[in-house]
């Protein structure tokens, strides 16, 4: 079993929800909310990963992590050094990657929040970030949920980024992913099989009970449960 | 120290729709209620949420005690975190992951000072009075549609607030509730002396919630007075038909001696209370509650009404306990009546009916001649200063 494969995925796929969650939750504030033209325009940025070949981004990645690209330009007047082939480059790789798994559950959670909720919040004597904390984000605890499980899981699941910009270095880059696609490659299907199938199985888990857990009607799915019908 | 009033003059445009008119005063002191009062998207809500600071008006001035809210002129606008007012939206919006205690708790923690355990202590008291007591740990989901009311009118008073703002505090309520609740309402507004605006397009609720009404059609503010006076006397034709007159029709009037004015309508004449010229064109205005109905050939015994309107019934509506007569008595009269006093009657449509009506129910509106198009005099239109009519019809409706 590679266990240093493992750690590997497991400490890169935490870091990136952390990262994602800090940075997704403002932005994906800004989207369910602002009236701004250029709002769709954002959007399309956050959602371009998602119909984006992992290769295309991750040369693009690669190219502006390397000593001619503006990151990497960046990164070395910082005395951080180039970032592609390590550990910190495929965390930032993979923090672009899995964007809006991310984003997007949480600005549908925020959007689904009842306006004159957050407006009486409001005349109640609370300011905006208050009110996101005692009112939005509670009743958006559902898209929060969704959130976490998709980014880890997406972050786990990737592949063709992480080759691009990580390349296959044990203890570095040599994610889950990655050391099955080594293991087939020397036909070693024995070892392949002992990553892939906990894989397969956990993913499975995760995702089921997140569902499970969401699907009740008041599991706090981030639709507000009316306070009384509507009259006959 | 500045007056203590609420004063509001501001428009609110929108690219697709009707541009929102709204001119009127309520006295703070007094805790005063106003009703803004129209047919549904006439416009109400939006004054209502340029009150409460959630939306803002693009021209004009609102003023509460001496402080500008919002001054378009000079770039002012107070977010409704400060203004301090009480906001209860349309179906209440409670928090639904928060108790009820929790929920009539939320405005007050940074409002007030004092200790956690004194707060909780005014939050059940709070509950209490509004007869909540023993539901502090329930969810709104697990509330009746009343008690969800009552909560949130709880959390909007728990602030203390300098104005109160309802919209349609009682919609969306089974019929039973909402008179139970109706009521209710009129006596907290007055144990808690707090001024209020409060929308509605009911009649009843605007009667029995307000002192004032401010009548809203088309997005303008047409007409603000006393509310039995509004209701009674419309300054013009669109005002009456939402106040609820449903008998308008066209008349002259031929004669004026002591205050009482002779009126031709449709070959009748007729008797109201007004001091307008003879020869001047009007619309006489009828609240059908006001017409008493009687058989042909009744003698009026007793009867101080001053018009006798023989007619023939055209066509019985029932509405539960009442009935909607439509007669013609040269011209169309809607009558009001109990089911009980129609089956008295026995009649039914084709029969010959008198219609009597009080000479002070007979309402003029004048219309026509140039210079006179503003309205009867001592009325409110929205082109005119906001004229306060005395406050004494809240007092006599009070006791």
């Amino acid at each position: 079993m590679d266990w240093q494969a493992i750690w590997l995925t497991a400490r890169l796929a935490f870091l990136v929800t952390v990262i994602l969650l800090a940075l997704g939750t403002p932005l994906a504030h800004w989207l369910a909310f602002s009236t701004r033209r250029w709002r769709g325009l954002v959007e399309a940025v956050v959602a371009l990963p998602l119909v984006l070949p992992p290769t295309v981004l991750g040369f693009y990645l690669l190219l502006a992590m390397g000593p001619a690209g503006p990151l990497g330009r960046l990164t070395e007047t910082l005395g951080i050094g180039l970032l592609p082939f390590t550990f910190q480059g495929l965390l930032v790789a993979s923090v672009i990657y899995s964007l809006p798994f991310a984003v997007q559950p949480l600005t549908v959670a925020f959007g689904a929040v009842d306006r004159s909720l957050i407006e009486t919040s409001w005349t109640l004597g609370r300011s905006p970030l208050q009110t996101f904390l005692r009112v939005t984000a509670p009743l958006s605890a559902g898209g929060f949920l969704t959130a976490t499980v998709l980014t880890f899981a997406h972050t786990v699941g990737e592949f063709g980024v992480v080759l691009m910009v990580g390349g296959n270095i044990p203890g570095v880059s040599r994610t889950i992913s990655i050391a099955i696609y080594d293991r087939v490659q020397a036909l070693d299907y024995d070892s392949a099989a002992a990553l892939a199938l906990p894989l397969l199985v956990v993913s499975f888990v995760v995702l089921a009970v997140t569902y499970t857990v969401r699907g009740r009607p008041t599991g706090g799915s981030g639709r507000p449960v009316r306070p009384w019908p509507s009259a006959s | 120290m500045a007056k203590r009033v609420l004063s509001v003059d501001l428009e609110r445009r929108f690219a697709r729709g009707p541009t929102i008119a709204a001119r009127f005063e309520l006295d703070l002191g007094a805790s005063e209620v106003l009703a803004l009062f129209g047919p549904s998207g006439s416009g109400k809500t939006t004054i209502l949420r340029c009150l409460a600071g959630l939306e803002r008006p693009d021209r004009g001035t609102i003023i509460a005690a001496g402080r500008r809210w919002v001054d378009v002129a000079r770039d002012t606008f107070e977010p409704p975190q400060v203004r301090r007012v009480g906001y209860l939206p349309q179906g209440s919006a409670l928090f639904p992951h928060l108790s009820v205690a929790e929920n009539v708790a939320f405005g007050t923690e940074r409002a007030q000072g004092g200790g956690a355990h004194e707060r909780d202590q005014q939050v059940r008291a709070l509950l209490a009075l509004l007869g909540l007591a023993g539901l502090e740990r329930r969810r709104p989901a697990e509330l009746s549609g009343g008690q969800a009311r009552r909560v949130a009118l709880a959390r909007a008073l728990a602030r203390r607030p300098l104005l109160l703002l309802l919209d349609e505090p009682l919609s969306a309520l089974d019929a039973p509730t909402r008179e139970e609740l109706r009521l209710e309402l009129r006596a907290h507004l007055e144990r808690f002396m707090t001024p209020t605006v409060l929308v509605t397009h009911d009649r009843t609720e605007a009667l029995v919630l307000a002192d004032r009404v401010a009548v809203i059609v088309d997005g303008t503010v047409r007409q603000v007075g006393a509310t039995a006076d509004v209701f009674v006397r419309p300054v013009d034709a669109e005002v009456a038909r939402v106040v609820g007159v449903d008998t308008l029709a066209p008349g002259t009037v031929r004669a004026v001696h002591g205050g009482l004015a002779t009126v031709q309508v449709g070959g009748r004449e007729l008797v109201a209370v007004s001091d307008l010229a003879p020869g001047s064109p009007v619309l006489v205005s009828l609240r059908p509650e006001d017409v008493l109905l009687v058989p042909a050939g009744h003698q009026l015994d007793g009867l101080s009404a001053r018009n006798r309107l023989p007619g023939r019934v055209a066509a019985v509506e029932p509405l539960g306990a009442l009935v909607r007569v439509r007669l013609d008595v040269g011209f169309p009269l809607r009558a009001l009546v109990t089911r009980q006093a129609f089956e008295e009657l026995g009649a039914g449509p084709g029969q010959e009916l008198v219609a009597l009506v009080k000479a002070p129910a007979v309402h003029l509106i004048a219309v026509g001649p140039p210079g006179l198009a503003g309205g009867p005099v001592g009325s409110t239109g929205a082109a005119g200063p906001p004229a306060e009519r005395p406050v004494g019809a809240r007092s006599a409706r009070r006791n």
